[in-house]
């Protein structure tokens, strides 16, 4: 089936999407996105949140065709041009990020999170990213990016 | 497979009349988990999430299906305070902005997190089909192991559900807050103006059950119209019922031994913030 959807504010068109497929699957395979990754395909870690029509969401517990004339946002649409979103620069400065593969998830988690909370708590931090697994820091740092962040908005 | 996508309620039953080979999917929070595994193939997928009558709720009141969790959270927690707690302990922020209620109801799991607030709390599920309407209370909807009473044709429309008329409390044991799955996990509802108790299991047996004994000794053991502290004896006798009331099995979350304890530890533990709940309100009313 074809699907129409915006991502990141641009109007997109993928075609032979299997019905059955996930709007991850559909970013990195059809649409060249291959920001939001693909790890658990079960809703456990949080590597493939995007936005769906601005609530951060499971790419992978998505079927492509609920995208259908909605907009998606993902992690590479979060900087502007070259410049990063301040999220991003927070987790570079704040060394949260080691092998990085969950960092795209938790970037998009926190994003989130600051939008509505902009000076969270340490446990409402906590709960925000509750559904992004890091096996690499430890999280402390994450934690630092993210509190860098909201010192920064 | 086929990619339906119904606009309305109407266009929805007559596909689901016409298809009935076809797997629902609202949040896809279960449903995309087997498609991705392959662990299921249906012929078609029915698309609910662009309906837009299942994602309201009405005041009295009546939650459409596809409410997400965090809306419950968000807009319910003074009506269904028991429902909010539950759906509180759902996966991650990312799976309470897409499962539901109904989505719950449809996958029917012996764990599923709102199942026992909707038996403590005497929900009735409103199903539909191009057919008609039927109200199935709760305790009557779940049959067996992720199966529940409804037909081939029929999808399940809304829950129906009176605000609290007293205090209600859920836990859950799990090996970490979020992302769990329960080992088993316990609803308990007061409704002191009919002298009457509600109380449920969850993830203890092949489906989510009322603890009937439980519930008629707490009613009888508790004055409602004077309360006054709790003794330990009351406590001790509810949780030991409603331990009894499980039939649970040891599998890889956990044993049946221990969740038979668990829930009757869960039993007293809400009881006793239940009731403390009542006695703080009748103080501030004295």
């Amino acid at each position: 089936m074809r699907v129409n959807v915006t991502v990141n504010g641009e109007q997109r068109q993928a075609d032979d999407v299997w019905e059955g497929e996930s709007l991850l699957f559909m970013l990195r395979e059809r649409l060249g996105l291959p920001g939001s990754k693909n790890a658990c395909e079960q809703g456990e870690c949080g590597s493939c949140t995007v936005y769906l029509d601005d609530v951060p969401v499971c790419a992978c517990l998505v079927a492509a065709g609920q995208a259908q004339d909605r907009s998606v946002r993902t992690v590479e649409g979060l900087a502007d041009g070259d410049s990063l979103d301040p999220v991003q620069e927070a987790f570079v400065e704040a060394g949260a990020v080691q092998c990085g593969f969950c960092t795209p998830g938790l970037v998009v988690q926190a994003h989130d999170l600051l939008d509505r909370v902009p000076n969270p708590s340490d446990p409402e931090i906590r709960e925000a990213l509750a559904g992004n697994l890091c096996r690499c820091t430890g999280y402390e740092k994450i934690l630092d990016a993210v509190r860098l962040a909201a010192s920064r908005r | 497979m086929d990619f339906l996508r119904p606009e309305t309620l109407a266009e929805a039953l007559e596909l689901k009349a016409s298809r009935p080979d076809a797997v629902p999917i609202a949040g896809g929070t279960d449903v995309m988990v087997e498609l991705n595994y392959d662990h299921r193939r249906p012929a078609a997928l029915l698309d609910l999430t662009r309906i837009a009558e299942l994602r309201e709720w009405t005041p009295g009141l009546r939650v459409g299906a596809g409410v997400p969790y965090v809306r419950i959270i968000d807009e319910l927690g003074a009506e269904l305070p028991g429902l909010a707690m539950a759906s509180r302990t759902v996966g991650s922020p990312q799976i309470r902005n897409r499962g539901t209620v109904g989505g719950n109801l449809g996958a029917a799991s012996p764990a599923g997190d709102t199942h026992p607030v909707l038996l403590a709390s005497g929900a009735v599920i409103e199903v539909a089909s191009v057919r008609g309407t039927r109200m199935i209370p709760a305790a009557d909807f779940y049959l067996g192991v992720k199966r529940n009473a409804l037909e081939p044709d029929e999808l399940i429309v809304a829950v129906h559900l009176a605000p609290a008329k007293g205090p209600q409390q859920f836990s859950k044991v799990g090996t970490r807050n979020a992302m769990v799955i329960a080992v088993c996990s316990f609803a308990i509802s007061l409704f002191p103006e009919e002298n009457r108790v509600g109380a449920a299991v969850g993830s203890a047996a092949p489906t989510p059950r009322r603890a009937h004994q439980a519930e008629e000794f707490l009613a009888s053991a508790l004055d409602f119209s004077a309360p006054k502290p709790l003794l330990d004896s009351v406590k001790r006798e509810f949780g030991e019922l409603v331990s009894q009331a499980a039939s649970p099995i040891d599998d890889v979350r956990g044993s049946a031994a221990y969740r038979k304890h668990a829930l009757a530890v869960m039993a007293r533990r809400t009881l006793g913030w239940a009731w403390q709940e009542l006695l703080d309100g009748e103080q501030q009313c004295a």
